[in-house]
């Protein structure tokens, strides 16, 4: 059976392969849209490299946008290993982010040392309930979840709106937007070290939270008799309630992780970058970017860290891309096309499929 | 025995050489298979063996890599099922394939709708069914609703619909799978009606008694390769049954006469609902003693399924009380009755046995992942999930060896029934439910399992056996309880069954509590 492994083998086989295959195809398919446009495509790229590698600045504003990115990716991936689809991550990370900025403006005068824990615990809490609800309308009343996440988004949305306007935490200039966390629940690198390394000024802890963040979630799924029950809940509901293990209850606390987790984005984007709650139009879309980076990590811990980098470089470096005149959609062409070619990852392992037997190691008892 | 219909003279399937191959994997050998008019063929294999394979390219699903197929003497290439019909080849899944609020009519001519100018003629269509039906003696009403008629009629549906398109050959894949004994010897009646009148059947299948009871000859595949074809008069049941596994097969269980000691499983006055909220359970009675095998016999919808997802805590009972040991389990999460004694190798291996993404020695541990055996507090031990896994794939003769960290679900079904077995039996506990544990399984799979269920109640374990299999319920149980219309409607000794009585029991007749 074991012959030698066709291309085709490999690439199914594979995840890393298919993976960087994909981003391969992502940016091809952005160079056909820039020479559609008579852009040269070698200054487009050339300009989105460069403004992502070319020194340490540009590098660390990487970084800071890559850090929410990768905590709320984790979120959803962690919901994707457990069999729920958290398409509220939108809605909790804002919770977490307004949780986290009440905090950090009303409790202004605590020592760092205990304020930046409060406001990352606040914005895991609300995170976590805004989660929870979900699950409890689901467990209660059987309201399909993903109805009920699209409606918490928007809920999540205007009340984050409606408070950021509370007079006690409202601007006293004209900015639409709340007044700035105080210094002390600020996540900055010190100053000298920002201009010692030439680094962006925002420059922030965040990063080593999403590390940490992503050893921990690595080590619930692989590691623990709760990642086991989440597990076995996400693959097959009847067998896990068939072996002792209450449905019900996973699906709470799978919600409530993700839940957190994508409130601890929030909080990172906050404590590190903005500092302040803007009223907005729209919704900012951290989730849906989670959901995105979740896929192209393939919901793997580890996988979603390098996504979430990934993700958050494009971001920046797209940015830029208007300095040679070239539209920062292409950076959404890119990434749409990475996320397209890695969903339909299955598409190899069906040409195998076809090409081999109708029963896959199909062996006989 | 129904030979006199059998014409030899005209041959009207003949498949020579069949090779097919799906890349690296060759599904069928070089087989043979000739099929005279007004004979019935019986095809037998092992899982796996190859007969669908072989089936679906004489149906057209699938185009033979070499070899040629040969239908009333013309060489015929088939690209797919019209071809097959046209050709006077009826195929009868073994998934029905009916649209439920349909009549027996509408179902049959859907495809092929009779018209009258633009109107479409039910009429005349009817009137073909009902003709059909009296000519083989199918006693279909045209007009009744699939969803109110018994599986074993829904077959008989599908039969109509193959001679209503023209057959002239009907393959049947695995038509008793779920018939009563009663419905299976009106089926073979109406298999002897068809050859009677010329038609041919195919009839695949992997029960050597019915074999012996209907067919003319019969093909023996194993592994993809063709063994023999042999006049099914000149065999006998262990012969056919060593061709096909190519060892000899133990039929006899080991099973010492012994004393049933004290008692483990008691049911009292049991009531429960089904999934649509009707009474199904109605005041259902049992009791399980050390040391002996209960098996519960019954068609299929008379509460047997409830009763166990009520005793395993699956499902809510309406009244009554079950114990175990003396303990309560009425109306416990499943977790409690597991750690008070109770394991079940459950009827849906894929659906409750096994979470078929997780690894084999995941799947070891499904109840006992919090084991202090396999867990440290709320970490899981994988190395000792792994010594325990890999000392039961040895022991239990799991196949692929050394399948610990494969997916379950890439094992073949005997394989994954041996992963829940395996981890049943080793978890050791008093009481062991067995629902179809043989289901979709090949001769050698099915006397492992037997061997393991006997084994258990010679060590003094308590076995609720839930089969739908006949033979298997007389063969392992010590007591046979019938169950009817949610009760127990009676009882006789697993040595003193007689099938046609146990037949009548189950299908509501001579009752005598």
């Amino acid at each position: 059976m074991n012959k030698k492994k066709t291309l085709i083998d490999v690439i199914a086989d594979s995840r890393l392969i298919h993976t960087i295959l994909s981003i391969i195809i992502g940016f091809l398919v952005g160079a056909i849209f820039l020479a559609v446009m008579k852009i040269p495509v070698g200054e487009a790229y050339g300009m989105l490299f460069k403004s992502i590698f070319s020194n340490t600045k540009n590098l660390s504003y990487c970084i800071v946008y890559g850090t929410p990115y990768i905590v709320v990716g984790l979120s959803v991936a962690f919901s994707f290993r457990t069999g729920v689809f958290n398409i509220g991550a939108e809605g909790q990370f804002v919770m977490g982010s307004l949780a986290a900025c009440l905090v950090g403006i009303l409790c202004g005068s605590l020592p760092k040392i205990l304020l930046i824990p409060l406001c990352f615990l606040a914005a895991a809490v609300a995170g976590a309930i805004w989660g929870v609800i979900v699950g409890f309308l689901k467990n209660k009343w059987g309201i399909n979840e993903v109805l009920s996440m699209i409606m918490f988004n928007w809920i999540a949305f205007y009340l984050s709106n409606f408070i950021a306007d509370f007079p006690a935490i409202h601007n006293e200039g004209t900015a639409e937007a709340t007044r700035t966390v105080s210094d002390n629940a600020r996540t900055l690198l010190p100053a000298g070290l920002i201009e010692k390394f030439n680094l962006c000024p925002t420059a922030n802890w965040g990063i080593l939270v999403a590390v940490i963040l992503t050893v921990v979630v690595y080590f619930i799924i692989e590691k623990t008799t709760l990642g086991y029950e989440l597990k076995a809940v996400g693959f097959n509901k009847s067998a896990a309630d068939y072996g002792g293990i209450s449905v019900n209850r996973s699906i709470l606390t799978a919600l409530a992780i993700s839940g957190a987790l994508a409130g601890l984005g929030g909080a990172l984007q906050l404590l590190g970058m903005g500092g302040r709650i803007s009223i907005f139009t729209s919704q900012e879309g951290f989730g849906f970017a989670g959901i995105v980076v979740a896929l192209i990590g393939v919901s793997q811990p580890f996988g979603v860290l390098l996504a979430g980098l990934f993700y958050g470089a494009l971001t920046y470096g797209g940015g830029k891309l208007n300095l040679v005149k070239a539209p920062t959609q292409v950076v959404d062409i890119i990434v749409g096309t990475v996320v397209f070619f890695i969903a339909i990852s299955s598409i190899f392992g069906a040409i195998r499929y076809l090409k081999k037997s109708p029963q896959k190691g199909g062996s006989k008892s | 025995m129904a030979e006199q219909h059998v014409d030899l003279n005209t041959k009207v399937i003949e498949m020579r050489n069949i090779v097919k191959k799906f890349g690296d994997f060759t599904a069928n050998d070089g087989i043979n298979l000739t099929v005279h008019k007004g004979e019935i063929h019986a095809i037998l294999g092992e899982n796996g063996a190859g007969k669908s394979t072989l089936m679906n390219q004489l149906y057209g699903l699938y185009r033979p890599t070499s070899g040629e197929i040969l239908v009333n003497g013309k060489q015929i290439e088939m690209n797919n099922p019209r071809d097959a019909i046209a050709a006077g080849i009826g195929m009868v899944h073994q998934h029905f394939m009916l649209v439920q609020p349909f009549t027996v009519t509408e179902n049959i001519v859907l495809g092929t709708e009779p018209v009258k100018g633009v109107k479409l003629d039910m009429a005349t269509a009817r009137e073909n069914v009902q003709e059909i039906s009296e000519r083989y003696g199918l006693s279909i009403d045209p007009d009744a609703k699939i969803e109110d008629i018994s599986v074993g009629m829904q077959q008989r549906v599908e039969i109509l619909k193959a001679l209503y398109r023209g057959a002239d050959i009907l393959i049947l894949d695995e038509p008793t799978a779920s018939l009563t004994p009663q419905e299976i010897v009106e089926l073979i009646g109406i298999m002897h009606n068809l050859t009677a009148d010329g038609k041919s059947i195919i009839l695949i299948t992997h029960k050597l008694k019915e074999i012996k009871e209907s067919a003319d000859y019969c093909t023996i595949i194993r592994l993809g390769k063709y063994i023999n074809t042999v006049k099914v008069a000149d065999v006998t049941q262990d012969e056919l049954a060593s061709m096909m596994v190519g060892r000899q097969v133990t039929f006899v269980v080991d099973k010492p006469e012994q004393k049933p000691g004290d008692v483990v499983l008691e049911v009292k006055d049991l009531h429960g609902v089904d999934y649509r909220k009707v009474e199904i359970l109605k005041g259902l009675n049992l009791t399980v003693r050390k040391g002996e095998i209960v098996g519960i016999a019954g068609i299929d919808g008379n509460g047997q399924t409830e009763l166990v997802e009520i005793i395993t805590g699956l499902r809510k009972a309406s009244g009554g009380s079950i114990t175990v040991n003396g303990v309560d389990i009425y109306n416990k999460p499943p977790r409690f009755g597991f750690v008070h004694g109770v394991s079940s190798i459950p009827a849906d291996r894929q659906k409750h046995g096994l979470v078929l993404d997780f690894s084999v020695e995941e799947n070891m541990v499904l109840q006992n992942y919090k084991d202090p055996r396999f867990a440290n507090g709320p970490l899981i031990n994988r190395g000792a999930i792994r010594e325990f896994a890999s000392r039961a794939i040895e022991k239990y003769d799991i196949r692929p060896a050394h399948c610990e960290e494969r997916p379950a679900g890439t094992l073949s079904g005997g394989n994954q029934q041996k992963v829940i077995i395996a981890r049943e039996v080793e978890n050791d506990k008093d009481l062991l439910i067995a629902v179809n544990p043989t289901r979709g399984l090949d001769v050698g799979a099915i006397e492992f399992v037997h061997k393991y269920i006997v084994e258990q109640r010679n060590k003094g374990k308590a076995v609720l056996l839930v089969s739908f299999e006949l033979d298997e319920i007389m063969s392992l149980s010590d007591r046979i309880d019938v169950i009817y219309d949610g009760k127990i409607v009676s009882e006789v000794s697993g040595k003193d069954a007689e099938e046609n009585e146990l037949g009548l029991m189950m299908a509501g007749g001579g009752t005598h509590e």
